[in-house]
């Protein structure tokens, strides 16, 4: 008897595999294309029928895509946004989450849910004023402008990630520590912050995922110089001629570092986006 | 347990965060409601004029608006039902035992990190394009017609569009409400001689009410933002067939340069966010203490 369910648990086990791998396989099948054919020459991204993987590999359009001057320049763009405005954003949030994850007040409740709501705001609601504000002073088009932006934008996802990361935190580890008479400060440098580093670090993490693929900001307020690379592959939407295989390289590079962070930030992501609702 | 001291400091603190979003929500949204009451086209500096509520009136009976309205209700009615059921599927797949769980977390998580722009390029030309594309490629190699997906059906193009973007995310917090799910409840109720349809039914179904609750409020904040989709593809067309309400208050302010005409609908915009907003809000709100 054992045998059997043995057995069946394992043809089962089989079955979900086959399944699973199936389904996995068809949701990932359009990143797998889009890297495969950025291997592929011009013709043979558009040949009919298609070869999966027995065509002639060349890293020509990589090499393309980089040698146009701008390829580049988008990328830097869109690490000095995606890195800058994260990074600027949990400067100012961990203070703030710090205080309200550990000194509680009355208001607590209503201030998180406050920072919250800000996020709902559609951002087309202030579209025009956001264009003009920056056309009046100067910030239209410039990296400045853009991290200021999605730093606001952001702010409050870093400050409620960090605040629920830091209610982890016990308590009692900081009143001994203010018992044994420990001045804030050195509560918090040696204390808290050793504790807080994981939970910091997948702030960071998630909020370079976002700033990196953000599209409404940087598509209405970048045009040229300071335009990441989502407005980059924007403008892939107006082709010239034969275009798929160099679609393709500009796109898996464009994806393939935010790829690799998010793989790693798969459990953060589920906190992070819903706001904690969710663990 | 605080003392005055800390308090002050905690108040300090706060500060810069809650002055900074203050201003963010404040400042921009006080101007569009100023704008909004004023003829004011971009092209015709110096010419602007009180309006009353002419913008509002011109914007909520112009033709473009109800398409726009119905054009946002379907394809958030229409993401949110795709997500919602494949999630529930998938999560309920991946939950199970099997070989190389990680890799096809992995697997099926990815197009959550792909930027909007590229999958939207990547899917209308390598795979909708009625030439080119994959789809047309399988069609014509079963002797049939190919389809041009974002003629034809320019909206329900998109709405796949951003399905698949969103499909990982709704997957990813189903299956993390999944694992919480009581093991010992399920076999205490298997014990009890519930069969596995009634053990759905009675204890997996209402464990996930609230988490899709969740996920239905969050995804629809972000998708009645969608812009870069529609920005790539179809332009809101043809016409206005693909045209959301974002997508709306975008033309006419950045491409039509009427500030007062898109400030409106921006407002408008922002009501109806705001009505979701505040369901979303309570719901997180009730696990704030718990």
């Amino acid at each position: 008897m054992p045998d059997m369910t043995r057995k069946t648990t394992s043809a089962r086990k089989a079955t979900v595999t086959a399944l699973a791998w199936t389904v996995g396989f068809l949701i990932f099948f359009p990143v797998l294309w889009t890297i495969l054919t950025s291997f592929k020459t011009e013709g043979e991204a558009i040949a009919a029928p298609p070869s999966f993987l027995f065509f002639d590999w060349t890293v020509e359009n990589y090499l393309t895509v980089n040698e146009r001057s701008d390829y580049p320049r988008h990328f830097w763009n869109s690490v000095v946004i995606s890195v800058g405005s994260t990074l600027l954003g949990v400067l100012i949030a961990i203070p703030a989450a710090w205080s309200l994850a550990f000194v509680p007040g009355r208001r607590t409740r209503d201030v998180l849910m406050w920072m919250l709501s800000t996020k709902m705001m559609p951002a087309v609601g202030v579209l025009v004023p956001m264009y003009l504000i920056f056309r009046d002073t100067g910030l239209l088009d410039t990296k400045t402008g853009l991290v200021g932006v999605l730093t606001l934008v952001n702010l409050p996802i870093i400050v409620w990630m960090l605040y629920t990361y830091f209610k982890e935190i016990p308590a009692e580890i900081l009143e001994a520590a203010r018992m044994d008479g420990a001045s804030l400060r050195s509560e918090i440098t040696y204390v808290l912050a050793p504790m807080a580093v994981p939970g910091i670090a997948s702030t960071i993490l998630l909020n370079i995922i976002l700033a990196w693929n953000e599209a409404f900001w940087t598509l209405n307020l970048a045009a040229a110089k300071a335009a990441p690379l989502t407005a980059f592959i924007a403008s892939y939407s107006s082709p010239e001629g034969l275009f798929y295989a160099k679609l393709s390289a500009a796109s898996t590079m464009a994806i393939a570092p935010i790829l690799i962070l998010g793989w790693f930030s798969q459990k953060q992501l589920v906190r992070g986006l819903t706001f904690g609702a969710v663990k | 347990m605080a003392t005055q001291h800390s308090r002050t400091a905690a108040r300090l603190m706060i500060s810069p965060a809650v002055i900074l979003l203050f201003l963010w929500m404040i400042v921009p949204l006080a101007m569009t409601l100023y704008f909004s009451f004023l003829r004011y086209n971009l092209l015709m500096p110096g010419m602007e004029e009180w309006a009353g509520f002419s913008n509002y009136r011109y914007f909520l009976t112009d033709p473009a608006f109800f398409t726009a309205l119905r054009n946002t209700l379907v394809l958030v009615a229409g993401v949110l039902m795709i997500t919602v059921t494949g999630g529930v599927l998938l999560a309920l797949l991946l939950d199970q035992p099997m070989w190389g769980q990680g890799i096809v977390r992995i697997l099926v998580i990815a197009p959550f990190f792909v930027m909007p722009t590229v999958s939207a390029l990547v899917w209308t030309n390598m795979f909708m394009n009625p030439v080119n594309g994959l789809f047309a490629h399988a069609a014509k190699a079963m002797g049939l017609q190919p389809y041009d997906f974002l003629a034809q059906s320019p909206l329900l193009s998109i709405t796949l569009i951003v399905a698949w973007q969103w499909l990982p995310f709704a997957t990813l917090i189903l299956l993390t409400a999944l694992q919480s799910l009581d093991r010992e409840q399920m076999e205490a109720a298997a014990m009890d001689g519930a069969g596995p349809l009634s053990r759905f039914i009675y204890i997996t179904v209402p464990h996930l009410t609230r988490s899709i609750t969740v996920v239905i409020l969050i995804q629809t904040i972000f998708l009645l933002s969608v812009f870069a989709e529609i920005l790539v593809t179809t332009n809101g067309g043809p016409g206005t067939a693909s045209t959301t309400l974002t997508y709306l208050v975008y033309v006419q302010s950045m491409l039509q340069f009427d500030v007062g005409g898109g400030a409106a609908g921006g407002i408008v915009a922002v009501i109806l966010a705001n009505i979701v907003a505040i369901f979303l809000m309570r719901m997180i709100g009730r696990n704030l203490d718990a």
